[in-house]
Order: C-alpha cells, then structure tokens, then sequence
C-alpha cells in the first residue's frame, strides 16, 4: 500500500508542506486538511506547487475544512479531488502508513 | 478619563486552525469598553479571518465570522489590510466579509509606526 | 449547573447560562424568570427576541451599551434607553436578558 501524507497547516505559515513534497514518495498520497486546505485553492502562490505535485501524487482535500473557511470547490485546483469525512477515513484504509506533517 | 491611546490589533492567524483569531475578537470587543483609538490590522493568513462564506457546520465548531460585522456597533471601525497578503492568496476586498481599507506594506508600516500599543495575534 | 424545565435537566454554567442554545424554548425563559419572581411581559420579550435575532446575526451576545444602542436603532428611541432597559431586567439588561434568550453571557461585560 501506498503512504497517505498528511498536511494540516498553511503552507504560507508554515512548511509542513514543502517538505512533505521534498519527501513524499512517487505515488503516496496527500490529503489537505484544516488550514491545510488553503493550498488547494486557485489563484495562490501555491497553486503551481500543487499543481505539479499533481502528476506524481494523488492528492485529496476535506470539503468540511474548506466550507469552514469560506472557500468552495470551485476554488479547488483541477485535479485534487474532493473527499468528506467518511472520505477521510476511506483513506486511512487504503493507504499505509499514515503520516502527519504538523 | 485618561488619555486616549492609539491601540493596534495585528492579525496574523488564520481563522479555526488555531484559538488566536476567535481570542483577538473577542479582546477587541472587550477592550473596546474602554474607549481607546482602536485599529484593526489583517496580514499574512490573517487576511482569512474575513474570507465570506464561511460555513463551520459540518465540523462542529463555531463560526464567529459574522461576529466582525458586528465591530462597527462597538465602534471600531478601522479595519486594514493588507495588500501584498491579500494577493498572494488571490483574494480581493470583495471576498471579504467587512468594508476594509486596504494597504500596501508601506502604508501599513507607517500606520503601525504611529500606534501607541500593537496587540500582537 | 443544571435547570430543570418540564422534567428536562439542561446543563448551565455556574451563572445560569444555557451551555447548549439549541436547548432554549420560551418556556426555559419563563421558567427561569419565576425563579427570578419575574413574570415575563410583552416588553421583556420584544427584548428577549431583539437579542436571539441579533445572535443568530452576528454570533455575539451584544454588551449593555451595544444593546442599548442597537435596540434604539431598531425599536425606538423611548425603549433603547438604559432606563426603560433596567426598568424591565433589574438584574442587568444585557445579562439577565440574555440568560432568558438562551444566549451566552454578554461579551465585552466588565
């Protein structure tokens, strides 16, 4: 099974999710949550991290955060897929290990 | 009454990951009591406070978003933010909840240099 | 802390306050103003009702002086005055009114 990454924080705040992308392996997965979800979006100076981190990960994000913070699916970078929580935990039961990036 | 003082508060966080944004607001509304000169600065993921839409139903927690429209009954009504932080996050004051002024980084550092106090969140 | 209002036990703080205010009901405020040898009149509810509505607005329980404000902006300036205020919620109009809407205890009360 492949690793699900983690990714709880801002990426503007913090970075969690750069080094997540250093050393993530071809093919893990990533999934954004909580203040994670503001990598996601379009139009940020993210957006192009996530992008081409795109073609060699699988990358999901938590629509309950995302309305929390007032952003909606549309926002979301084409390509990272949408999960709720029964979503979330889907994930936690198709990958191995878990691996949180605080 | 004493003096009045110029009192800042910097808004650095954003909105639910963490305690601060909901802690500063409810300090603002509190210490508003005390009629003070009060401006309100939003940088960094702080510009997230304001983002509308904002919908906490499915997670359990609180949405206090609405809570800053609330600010101008209390009287403060100087809200700022910043320009570089709002486009580094592709938003415009239009995605925001409040009229807000917004500042490039040089206009807010001559802002904070003319404060008495800034309350740092 | 807890009341009880028709053999429901609903949770409150140590000052009276609703913990949940999914829990209120007009009867919990009548219940809780009889404890208070209040009887709740036509004018204690527009008050009650201007702050629930002013909650479900803004999320906040509004200190006195805001409510004061706000309920002469929107009811008239014979009823948002402190007096008339006091008059119908000896207690602290912001506080006790508050406590029968259901709502939290007024933020920004020093």
């Amino acid at each position: 099974m492949n690793t699900l990454h983690t990714v709880n924080k801002s990426p503007f705040e913090r970075n969690s999710l750069s080094s997540c992308l250093r050393l993530a392996a071809a093919e893990s997965s990533i999934l954004l949550f909580e203040d994670g979800i503001y990598a996601a979006l379009q139009g940020t100076e993210f957006s192009e991290t996530i992008q081409t981190a795109l073609a060699t990960h699988s990358i999901y994000v938590l629509v309950p955060d995302l309305q929390a913070r007032g952003m909606s699916l549309e926002q979301v970078i084409a390509g990272v897929q949408a999960v709720d929580y029964a979503g979330f935990v889907d994930l936690t039961t198709t990958h191995y290990p878990i691996q949180a990036w605080l | 009454m004493g003096v009045t003082k110029k009192l800042l508060y910097l808004n650095r966080k954003a909105p639910h990951g963490t305690i601060y944004a909901q802690e500063a607001l409810e300090v603002v509304l509190i210490g508003s009591a005390f009629e003070q000169d009060i401006s309100l600065a939003f940088v960094d993921d702080g510009v997230y406070q304001l983002k509308k839409q904002q919908d906490t139903k499915a997670t359990g927690m609180k949405n206090f978003s609405p809570t800053y429209r609330a600010l101008d009954d209390y009287d403060v009504n100087k809200l700022y933010v910043e320009q570089e932080s709002l486009a580094a996050r592709g938003l415009s004051a239009e995605d925001l909840i409040v009229p807000v002024q917004v500042l490039s980084s040089a206009e807010l550092a001559a802002l904070m240099a003319t404060q008495d106090v800034v309350f740092s969140f | 802390m807890a009341i009880e209002v028709n053999g429901k036990v609903l949770e409150t703080d140590e000052e009276g306050y609703l913990n949940d205010l999914a829990d209120w009901s007009e009867e919990v405020a009548h219940s809780m103003a009889a404890k208070d040898g209040t009887e709740l009149t036509a004018a204690h509810w527009e008050v009650i009702n201007f702050l629930r509505g002013y909650y479900e607005e803004y999320q906040i329980a509004p200190a006195v002086r805001i409510l004061t404000k706000a309920v002469a902006k929107s009811l008239g300036a014979d009823k948002g005055n402190t007096q008339y205020l006091y008059s119908l919620f000896p207690e602290g109009p912001a506080k006790q009114a508050c406590r029968y809407a259901g709502l939290p205890k007024p933020t920004g009360c020093i």
